[in-house]
């Protein structure tokens, strides 16, 4: 049995609470994130890449490692286009921001997060255009419907990889391959299928790939970023943050190769470090295991909760189309009370609500209800299923 | 009295990182130093190497496509 297998954490807190808002953030980690955390606090410490000291070096070291092991999971053409930033958010941000200009059009879809919803209305406000197209009451999007949205102005398309609300897969190498045909460029968010599926900037075509580290990487908060690929020159792209690089400290205004242009002050190399060994976790136990592991747990709590009375489920439904978040309701019990009563009454954490995500709960007719999702994670076991199912049945009796 | 050493001139530690994993597995002597003042005003790091490993390490670094540093004996 490999390290890996062993150090499989359990889903329960000491007191049994069972977590199941991992796609909020990933809990437990695997158990070598909080030690190569410590490790660097203990022992490394230095500002990386600030000082020509061995620990600022080690430091260094430790974050371009982690660049490496980012650049590989995503086939990114070069560890040195992988901009750290905290999170996904930030990336999608240095994107937009970055790179779109007055005059410019951008083409999303119905499904996203407010990451990408609400840099795109602030830039409305500065003469850029977008258009959102509209997806099935699955979530589920049809590629023609990107290319009909298709102007001579258009730009960018911008699309997440699974609903951060219900688990939705969007297609996005056939629009990756309609971005090529128009000339277009392609920035896709992998908050929600990062680790899970496999996404790849050369065969799914992707430009700009936003990634969090915290999620279903298995790393810590406060980790995340943006790979910028090679048909976008460093500086196509304006910092969106500019300052201190340790590099050109003669000169006054902002570096023009990256990572440098786009990584400005002291990063967070102590997040980096966990990351580096959520990274290495996820290398050694397979990314594909925890795939079709996932797959098997959404598979049985749609189907359990497709058997119970008074329950509506939304997306797909169908474990092969989306990632392990699960989105519902019970008829009759708003969502506030069902979270509330799964934490109080059956130690079960989720997440209720509209998710940062209103645009997708228009499309899957839940706003402004919102709902109830389950975010289930790695460390989930079926046990962990036939509980919670338990106690929807339960609830759901009392709804009618 | 010259030295025997030559150093790497990079844009920045993350491309001194990248040289240096290539130097290591191809067993060439490096290590990151201060950039020594004559050579730059930059407050980064730099590669130094063997002055003797120069052209072999100018060749390497072609063939991986890292051309725009600049080696220079100190």
């Amino acid at each position: 049995m490999t390290q890996a297998a062993l150090d499989f954490p359990s889903s329960r807190a000491k007191d049994g609470t069972l977590y199941l808002d991992n796609a909020a953030t990933s809990w437990p980690k695997p158990p070598g994130v909080a030690r190569s955390m410590c490790h660097f606090l203990d022992e490394v410490g230095a500002n990386p890449g600030r000082s020509g000291h061995r620990m600022s070096i080690e430091a260094a070291r430790i974050v371009y490692a982690t660049r490496e092991m980012i650049a590989s999971l995503f086939g990114a053409p070069d560890p040195l286009r992988v901009i750290f930033g905290s999170n996904v958010t930030d990336g999608i941000n240095l994107g937009l921001h970055g790179l779109l200009k007055p005059g410019d059009h951008v083409i999303t879809s119905s499904m996203e997060h407010n990451a990408v919803m609400r840099p795109l209305h602030d830039l409305q406000q500065k003469g850029v255009e977008f258009t959102q197209v509209p997806c099935e009451s699955d979530g589920t999007l049809e590629p023609d419907q990107v290319e009909k949205a298709i102007r001579p102005n258009t730009r960018l398309i911008a699309l997440n990889h699974a609903s951060n609300v219900c688990g939705t897969i969007l297609p996005i190498r056939e629009v990756g391959e309609i971005t090529r045909q128009h000339n277009l460029l392609f920035l896709v968010d992998t908050a929600q299928s990062a680790g899970v599926l496999p996404v790849d900037m050369v065969e799914d075509l992707i430009d700009l790939l936003a990634f969090t580290g915290h999620k279903s990487l298995y790393g810590p908060m406060g980790t995340g970023g943006l790979i910028i690929g090679e048909r976008i020159q460093p500086t196509d792209l304006h910092p969106i943050r500019q300052g201190g690089t340790g590099s050109r400290s003669e000169k006054e205004v902002q570096p023009d190769f990256l990572p440098d242009r786009c990584e400005s002050g002291t990063p967070n190399a102590v997040g980096l470090a966990g990351l580096l060994a959520a990274l290495e976790w996820l290398q050694e136990y397979g990314i594909g295991k925890i795939y079709f592991h996932e797959k098997l747990l959404c598979a049985s709590i749609l189907d359990g909760l497709a058997n119970i009375s008074g329950v509506v489920v939304y997306g797909t439904q169908d474990a092969a189309k989306q990632t392990a978040t699960v989105a519902f309701n019970i008829q009759g019990m708003e969502p506030s009370t069902v979270g509330l009563r799964l934490d109080e009454e059956f130690n079960i954490l989720c997440r209720i609500g509209l998710h940062c995500a209103p645009s997708a709960h228009h499309t899957l007719g839940t706003f402004p209800d919102g709902c109830v999702r389950f975010g289930l994670g790695a460390f989930n076991t079926l046990a962990d299923i036939h509980q919670t199912l338990d106690a929807v049945h339960r609830l759901a009796k009392e709804a009618v | 009295m010259s030295s025997e050493f030559a150093a790497i001139l990079v844009d920045s530690t993350s491309h001194a990182l990248r040289i240096e994993k290539l130097l290591v597995n191809q067993d060439l002597a490096c290590k990151l130093i201060p950039v020594p003042r004559h050579l730059s005003s930059d407050c980064g790091v730099c590669v130094r190497i063997l002055k003797s490993d120069m052209e072999t390490i100018k060749t390497l670094l072609i063939e991986h496509h890292i051309n725009d540093q600049i080696i220079e004996a100190i």
